[in-house]
Parts: C-alpha cells; sequence; structure tokens
C-alpha cells in the first residue's frame, strides 16, 4: 500500500480551507501550519497565468528526514505515511534542514511537527481533513498500489508534476496541471 | 494566505521558545498519550453565520467541552458537506479572545468619554427608556436599526412591534441591489440568495466582474469546479487576473468601467448571428425589435475602442454563449454596486440570458423552491406613519430599505420634513466599512441622541455607540430556522453547542427583554426560543427533537419543475408577463427601457482607479480579528501593475498611504504587492482591514480599509444604490500624518 495526495490545481483556487481545517483537525497552534497554499504566477499582463496549489509533507518514498533522525523519531508507518513520534524527538532540527519541501516545523511545545495525511483518521477509513473539506474537491487521497483507485486513475489520465524532482525524495503528493 | 515565507519566520522564533526549555515539560506529559488515538466528540447542529451563505453543520465539542471543529453537513445543499475556510474557521470567533464580555455604557468624565462596565438589567434599562423616549417625543419611526444577519431578524422583530420599520440592511444598496432590480424588471422575479444558477450543469459560465473562488459564496464555488471538471467554456471579464480569470478559457481585460458597453456588443452580434433561442425568444419575450433597433450600432468595433477589447474576441465569445445556449449563465454577480449605472448594467445581464433563453433553463438559471416556515403567533404590528419607503422614495424601484439614506435622514437639514432619524440600533454590521462616505456617517452619529451597538466584536462602529450589547456567537445560540431556497427547499437549525462565553447573550434574548420592558409582552409570547422554534417545526412537519439529531431536513418540490418544459405556458411577474428585452416599469418611472452606455470617468494623472474585493479566508469586516484567518491572511496588500510601480519607483512590499481624488489620506499605510495580475491603470487591495478599534488587538491598524478611500459615490437613480468605483487613488511613500516640521505642528 502506498498512500498518495493528488491534487489538481486546475481546479484549487487557494482559498486555504486546507489549512484551517488542518489546523482545526489537528489542534496545530495558531500562527503554525503543515499545510499551506502558494500562487505561483508567471507572464506579463495580460498574457499571464498563475498556478495555485496546496503544499504539505509529500511523505516521500525515499525520505531524507527519516533517514537523518538521530532518534528513530521520524519513521514510516503503514502506508508509507512519514510520522514523527513526540515524545522521542529531540527538537534537533536535523529533518527540518534535510526537507526540500520546508514541509516540518517545531512545535511550542519543542518537538517537530508536520502533517500526517491524518492517520488517525485514514486509519478508520476516513478521508484526510484538508481533502474532505475542500469545496472544489481538487484533492484527492488514496493508495497508488491499487491500480483502480481514483488516485491511480487521475495519474494515468491526466497530465501531472511532483514538487522537486530533482531532489531525488520520491515524494507522493502529485500535482495535476 | 500563509506562505513559506511565513512560516520560516515562525519556525525561528519557535526555535527561541525551545531554548527556553518550554518543550521539556510538556513533552513528558505527552509521553503516554497516543497523538493518533481518536478523540471523542458530540456534535451539535448549527448552520453558519460568518457570511450570508448559511451553510449548515455540525459544531464538534471534545471531551472537555471545547469547541474544536465545525465539519459540514452531508445533506445541506448550501454546502454539500464541505465548509468553506471562514466557516471552518468559525471556531475563531468563538475563541477570539478579544470579544466583547459585557455590556458597555459611554460616560463622560469631563471631557473625557469612556465606556464602563454595565449590568444587563442597566443596559438594557437603559435603551428601553431611550425608546420609550424617542416615541414619545418623535414617534418610533425615528428610532432606526440598520442591521444584518441573524441577531437583525431578532431586531427587526423587536423594531416593528415598537413601531418603528425604518429599516435597513448594507446587503441592499451597498450590495446586490441593482441586480435584483434588473432581473424583477425583465424576468419579474429577483435573482435572490443562493442565486439559482445552475453552473454545475452549465455548458458556458460568464462572469463580469465576479470573482467566484475569492469570494467563498460555497455553492458557486463548489458547482465553479464541476464546471470545470464538465468542461465547461468559462468567460471571464475582470481588469485583474482574478482566480476565476485563471481558470477562464477566455479572459478578457477589460478597460474598468466599461463592461456595458462589452455587454451591449455581445448582445449586438448574438442578434446579428442569430445566435439566440428564437423559440424562447418568440415565446417569452417582449420588445425582442425594440432592442435589435436599439443594438444596430453597437458593434463589436463599437465596443473596442471604448472596452480594449478586440472585436474578434467579442465575437467568438458571444459565439460560444450562442452555441451553449440554453445552458449558459451569464452570472448576475453579487457586489455589483459600481458606477451608478448598476441597475442598467445588471438589465443587459439579464437580457443576455433572456436571449440565450438561460432562464429556467437545465445549465442556466433554475425555478428555486423553498419552504415558508410560519410565524410564531404575535399581534399584528403597528403601522407606523412613515418608514424605508419614505426615505427611499426618490429611488422609484428601491425594494428594501437604502441604509445610506437612513443614515442621511439622521442629519437635520439632510432629512425630510418630519421624517428626522433621532436615535439608531446597529445589529450585526460594521457600518463604518460597510458603508461609504465615513463623513456622512460621522456627521449622522454627531447628530442622533442615542446609538446601541449589538455584536460579539468590538468592531469600529461599537466605538461609536452608546450601549454596547454583546452578542455570543452563533456557536453559543439558538437562532430562527435558515429556510433554504434551492433545487428542492429544505431547512436547518441553528443550536448552541455550548454556553455563551462571559456574559454574552444571544440577540433573540434581549429582543424579548426589551419587548417586555416596552410592554410588548404580545409579541414575546414565549418563555425562550426553543418554544418558537419547536412550535414552527410541528407546523411543517418536524420538531426541534428531530432536528437536533438531523441539523439538515430536505423535503420534495411541491410548486412546479426546476426547469421549464419545451414551449411550456407560463406567464413571468412583469408587467406584460413576458421576458422584457424592452422594459414598460422602467420606461413607466422615466427611465431608459433599454440599457445605454455611459462613458464614466477616467482615473487622472498619476491617479489609479480603486477596485476592491474579497479573499477567501476573510467577509465583510467581521473576521479579520479572527485567530484562525487572521493566520490565513494578517493585513491586505495594495496590488500594482510592475510597469506603475518602476515609474512611481515604488517596490514590492514597501508600504505607502492613500492619497484619493478628494484629498482624503488612508489612516493606515498598506503594503504594495507588484504583480502582472493587475492592469496598469487601477489598484486593488481586499475589502474588511484597517481596522481603527484598538479592542481588535490582533489586526488594528493592520492594512488599509477600501471604504475610508470610497468618497465618491455614483448613486444609482432607479434603486439607490452606491455606486463606490469612481474613486482613484494616489500612492505616497512618505507618512502624510507625520509632524510637520515646518510649522511645528502635529497633524
Amino acid at each position: 500500500m502506498r498512500y498518495a495526495m493528488v491534487i489538481d490545481t486546475l481546479k484549487c483556487v487557494g482559498c486555504s480551507d486546507c489549512v484551517v481545517a488542518c489546523q482545526t483537525e489537528n489542534d496545530v497552534p495558531i500562527g503554525y501550519c503543515r499545510d499551506w497554499v502558494v500562487e505561483a504566477v508567471a507572464g506579463k499582463y495580460p498574457l499571464v497565468e498563475i498556478e495555485l496549489r496546496s503544499e504539505r509533507c509529500n511523505h516521500c518514498s525515499n525520505a531524507p528526514c527519516v533517514r537523518c533522525c538521530p532518534t528513530g523519531a521520524s519513521h514510516i508507518v503503514e502506508g508509507g505515511i512519514v510520522l514523527v513520534t513526540a515524545n522521542e524527538c529531540i527538537g534537533c532540527g536535523a529533518c527540518i534542514e534535510s526537507c526540500p519541501y520546508d514541509a516540518r516545523y517545531t512545535h511550542p511545545e519543542g518537538y517537530v511537527d508536520k502533517c500526517t495525511f491524518c492517520y488517525h483518521r485514514v486509519k478508520k477509513g476516513e478521508l484526510p481533513a484538508c481533502v474532505s473539506v475542500c469545496p472544489t474537491k481538487c484533492m484527492y487521497f488514496g493508495d497508488l498500489d491499487d491500480e483502480s483507485s481514483e488516485v491511480s486513475e487521475l495519474l494515468k489520465k491526466r497530465k501531472h508534476k511532483v514538487l522537486a524532482p530533482e531532489a531525488g525524495t520520491k515524494p507522493n503528493v502529485y500535482y495535476l496541471i | 494566505m500563509l506562505t513559506r515565507r511565513k512560516f520560516i519566520k515562525i519556525s525561528a522564533l519557535s526555535a527561541a521558545a525551545l531554548s527556553f526549555g518550554a518543550g521539556s515539560l510538556s513533552l513528558l506529559a505527552k509521553a503516554n498519550k497516543d497523538p493518533y488515538a481518536l478523540k471523542k466528540f458530540s456534535r451539535f447542529p448549527t448552520y453558519c453565520e460568518v457570511c450570508f451563505w448559511k451553510c449548515a453543520g455540525w459544531t464538534h465539542v471534545d471531551e472537555s467541552g471545547k469547541i474544536t471543529k465545525i465539519i459540514g453537513n452531508e445533506i445541506d445543499t448550501h454546502s454539500n458537506g464541505r465548509f468553506c475556510p471562514r466557516g471552518t474557521g468559525g471556531v475563531g470567533m468563538y475563541h477570539d479572545t478579544d470579544r466583547l464580555r459585557v455590556p458597555l455604557i459611554r460616560v463622560k468624565k469631563g471631557e473625557e468619554q469612556t465606556f464602563r462596565e454595565a449590568t444587563w438589567e442597566e443596559a438594557l434599562d437603559l435603551i428601553a427608556s431611550k425608546m420609550k423616549h424617542i416615541k414619545e417625543k418623535y414617534g418610533s419611526e425615528s428610532f432606526a436599526l440598520l442591521k444584518h444577519g441573524s441577531p437583525g431578524k431578532h431586531m427587526e422583530h423587536l423594531f416593528k412591534a415598537y413601531g418603528s420599520d425604518t429599516i435597513g440592511e448594507p446587503a441592499y444598496a451597498q450590495c446586490r441591489g441593482p441586480r435584483e432590480t434588473a432581473f424583477s424588471t425583465t424576468f419579474g422575479e429577483w435573482v435572490g440568495s443562493p442565486e439559482p444558477t445552475d453552473i454545475r450543469d452549465t455548458k458556458c459560465l460568464v462572469l463580469i466582474g465576479s470573482h467566484i473562488g475569492e469570494n467563498m459564496h460555497n455553492g458557486q464555488v463548489q458547482e465553479m469546479s464541476d464546471a470545470i471538471d464538465n468542461k465547461a467554456t468559462i468567460i471571464v471579464v475582470d481588469p485583474r487576473l482574478s482566480t476565476a480569470a485563471s481558470k477562464a478559457n477566455f479572459w478578457l481585460p477589460i478597460k474598468p468601467a466599461t463592461d456595458l458597453a462589452l455587454l451591449l456588443a455581445w448582445i449586438h452580434v448574438i442578434i446579428e448571428e442569430e445566435l439566440y433561442d428564437k423559440k424562447y425568444v418568440e415565446q417569452y419575450g417582449h420588445g425582442f425589435d425594440d432592442l435589435k433597433v436599439h443594438v444596430q450600432n453597437m458593434t463589436p468595433e463599437w465596443a473596442y475602442g471604448i472596452t480594449t477589447i478586440k472585436p474578434d474576441i467579442i465575437r467568438k465569445t458571444a459565439r460560444e454563449m450562442g452555441h451553449a445556449s440554453p445552458a449558459v449563465i451569464v452570472h448576475p454577480g453579487r457586489h455589483v454596486v459600481w458606477y451608478g449605472d448598476d441597475t442598467q448594467r445588471g438589465r443587459a445581464v439579464a437580457i443576455l440570458n433572456g436571449l440565450l433563453g438561460s432562464w429556467g433553463r437545465r445549465g442556466g438559471f433554475f425555478f428555486p423552491e423553498g419552504l415558508s416556515i410560519p410565524k410564531y403567533p404575535h399581534p399584528k404590528y403597528p403601522k407606523p406613519n412613515w418608514s424605508w419607503e419614505t426615505l427611499a422614495e426618490k429611488y422609484p424601484l428601491a425594494e428594501m430599505g437604502i441604509t445610506n439614506e437612513i443614515i442621511r435622514s439622521s442629519i437635520p437639514g439632510e432629512a425630510q420634513e418630519g421624517h428626522l432619524v433621532k436615535a439608531w440600533m446597529v445589529a450585526g454590521t460594521n457600518l463604518i466599512k460597510s458603508i461609504p462616505n465615513k463623513r456622512l456617517i460621522e456627521d449622522a452619529m454627531n447628530a442622533i441622541e442615542f446609538m446601541v451597538v449589538v455584536d460579539t466584536m468590538p468592531s469600529d462602529i461599537a466605538g461609536y455607540a452608546d450601549v454596547v450589547l454583546p452578542e455570543c456567537t452563533y456557536l453559543e445560540r439558538y437562532d430562527g430556522i435558515r429556510s433554504a431556497s434551492h433545487r428542492h427547499p429544505s431547512i436547518a437549525l441553528r443550536m448552541p453547542a455550548v454556553k455563551p462565553k462571559y456574559e454574552t447573550q444571544p440577540a433573540w434574548w434581549m429582543a424579548k427583554q426589551l419587548g417586555e420592558r416596552l410592554g410588548l409582552h404580545d409579541y414575546f409570547n414565549y418563555k425562550d426560543f426553543e418554544e418558537v422554534l419547536d412550535w414552527q417545526l410541528k407546523q411543517i412537519g418536524s420538531s426541534l427533537d428531530e432536528m437536533k439529531k438531523i441539523g439538515v431536513k430536505n423535503f420534495d418540490r411541491k410548486e412546479g419543475n426546476l426547469y421549464l418544459a419545451e414551449g411550456e405556458i407560463f406567464e413571468f411577474n412583469t408587467n406584460t408577463g413576458k421576458i422584457e428585452f424592452y422594459s414598460t416599469e422602467l420606461e413607466a418611472k422615466g427611465f431608459d427601457p433599454m440599457p445605454k452606455y455611459t462613458p464614466h470617468p477616467q482615473p487622472p494623472q498619476g491617479f489609479f482607479r480603486l477596485n476592491y474585493g474579497r479573499a477567501p479566508m476573510h467577509t465583510f469586516s467581521r473576521t479579520v480579528n479572527n485567530p484562525n484567518l487572521h493566520d490565513l491572511m494578517d493585513e491586505n496588500v495594495l496590488w500594482l501593475n510592475p510597469k506603475a510601480g518602476k515609474i512611481l519607483d515604488i517596490k514590492d512590499t514597501q508600504y505607502v498611504w492613500l492619497k484619493n481624488q478628494d484629498g482624503i489620506l488612508s489612516t493606515f499605510p498598506i503594503k504594495v504587492r507588484l504583480t502582472e495580475r493587475i492592469r496598469w491603470d487601477s489598484v486593488y487591495m481586499v475589502h474588511g482591514f484597517g481596522q481603527t478599534n484598538k479592542s481588535m488587538s490582533k489586526t488594528y491598524g493592520k492594512g488599509a480599509a477600501d471604504t475610508e478611500m470610497i468618497t465618491n459615490i455614483m448613486t444609482d437613480p432607479i434603486m439607490g444604490g452606491t455606486g463606490m468605483r469612481g474613486n482613484f487613488v494616489m500612492l505616497l511613500s512618505e507618512n502624510p500624518h507625520k509632524t510637520d516640521t515646518k510649522n511645528k505642528k502635529v497633524i
């Protein structure tokens, strides 16, 4: 099983609902975030385009954060979800430095925190909070090892990209473009 | 929007916190806790009060009694189980520590004026005595209610019972009024809210300055996404590359203030090339031949010189609409008070829809149906001697109270003889930000004898009140049943998830308390609002107990179909019973029966047109201090084209002050965002920032207020809408409020 998120940038309006939903679902303190929205602008008026996308931990198959963690706090569980065990984390920040996506932050309580793909919900068969709230339904979540899953079908059908492929991390968040 | 730049800043801060050892202790506490264990929640039905869309959902409360999250109700037609960022962030409205906590009464200490905390008894007694006094001295009509949303509804009942129908809300003359008049003079129906636009099934969606996606009108945003999935053609007319424009197949970067010329040219092409729905127009239309003659010279070439949109693009987009007909929506927009000829522009939009046959058709506009909720029994309201209608007389097609006319009527010398307003209650609306021309409001507030503000937050307007009543948030109270007019009728319940925080109270309670003090017991003949709701719900085959469990109840349609059947005999509610391309009503009232293009002033040298709009995470000016939403956007920025920035030597992220055509200066500076997404002749900012009340600790002084710069009001002569897009600003790099050293005088 390999969990992945597929995000359709053609539908995303950049509203940041995913960010608030994550914040309230996961009790992320005010002033911090596990996911965020990026607006990329290209061209000159009036020949100008924008891309809006919701970003987060890519739950990489080749995760540098897990490799560099000195205590084993950063680890991978079923479905390839990358997690941090708060009480094993010493807050050294090595993982923060190693992440090409800048997806981790130090929680005010001292440990490193990040997106969990809403592991607690996924275990129950529910969708991550961000996916379930998105008003444009531009976010999809599922198992890439299952060829008939919605996410697999979308990647077969649609043009897509990942972020920072050059980092060789094998990210599991895909963007439809 | 949270950006990585901000994120990094925050990481650095928290590293500092770590060095104080704040983390280690709590880590011990965390040691035995499984962070992925499932929390137990109780959930309570509600519908959202952050904006006007009123999405129904569930407030989740954890074991400790804390409100943690709000999730959409899956069977709700307004949200389909998905709340927008403001609705999801509604929890912040409850948790905001800057909330109003106790009633406040203005007191004078010598020259100083200040608020003192008061008991509910004191505050309510004082308001009731003032209401009696105004009634005796001037008549109840002189006590006006300016309101919005649920608290407004409770107060409206109180005011009508008391004998005043001097009632208005900014949602009309400062927002969607013109389109309602435009559509009712064309189709005999208001557009209404939520808009009955069949976006999910449309083949062509046309937006005129309407920025769906930045306006988070939930159902519209959701269905626009469906339309993208369905490969519908999207055409967006906007001088700015809005989010919607970035999704469009055609973006028409129009010169601001010229939209009506484009609409007329489209009508010209659609008639000229016979792209209209002939059967529909023949069966339902009135005045087609007059319209044909009227637009015969309004060619795309004519419009090109005005709008800067190339003739071939005008033709091509008109053909897209024609080919999609009748599954096409030329969207009526929502905030449409722009240039004072807004009803006429709305008419052009309505006429286009009529030609394309989209009214009452799949993929166009459906016929919505709602359930009428019986009113809890009470005696008839007394008939006031004059009302909002009297004050709006000079606008013959005004259909709701015109807030700015009520405000003007509060100024002696400006008011009509015998119709002077002497006191206000302001409930659920921050007038300072919602009404243009601050000077007028300030003059009016100086003139009136008494003013009450009902709010959850110490908004700008609260600072001017004589008495401030702290309302609890929507998560802590009952309110009226939300009856949705949609593809099918549905109702939703709002109930408290927790007890009101501090000493706050719901507006229904305030209205009842005041009513009883005024001897209006018969109008408030119930113990509490649960009794009212249960009675109402039982009349329509439900009950409070049932609704507490399900939150939303859907009903089958009873009154006809969602769409017109082929050739169906249908009478429109206009004078002719037809879709009026030629408006007999406008003609009878002395207005142009068909829309004409009028040029509007363009910005003079050195000035930019001020455009404003919404951000998805904020609404009105009431969310800017909400901790969750403030986190997403903590200030507004001024969009400026990089070319203009280069000429003015203004850099990205630099702060500037604004000065408008009337010499009005912005109180606070605003950060510049150089972006290719905007035309060089206009600037753009998000509405609602620049709060002046220091008690709003998170947002005070952040960003600038568009409303402050809006002093040139272009009033719609047909319905009284306040056109606000004819204001021009200059950008100042130096602080104009600084001490003037030459004159040694503090300005």
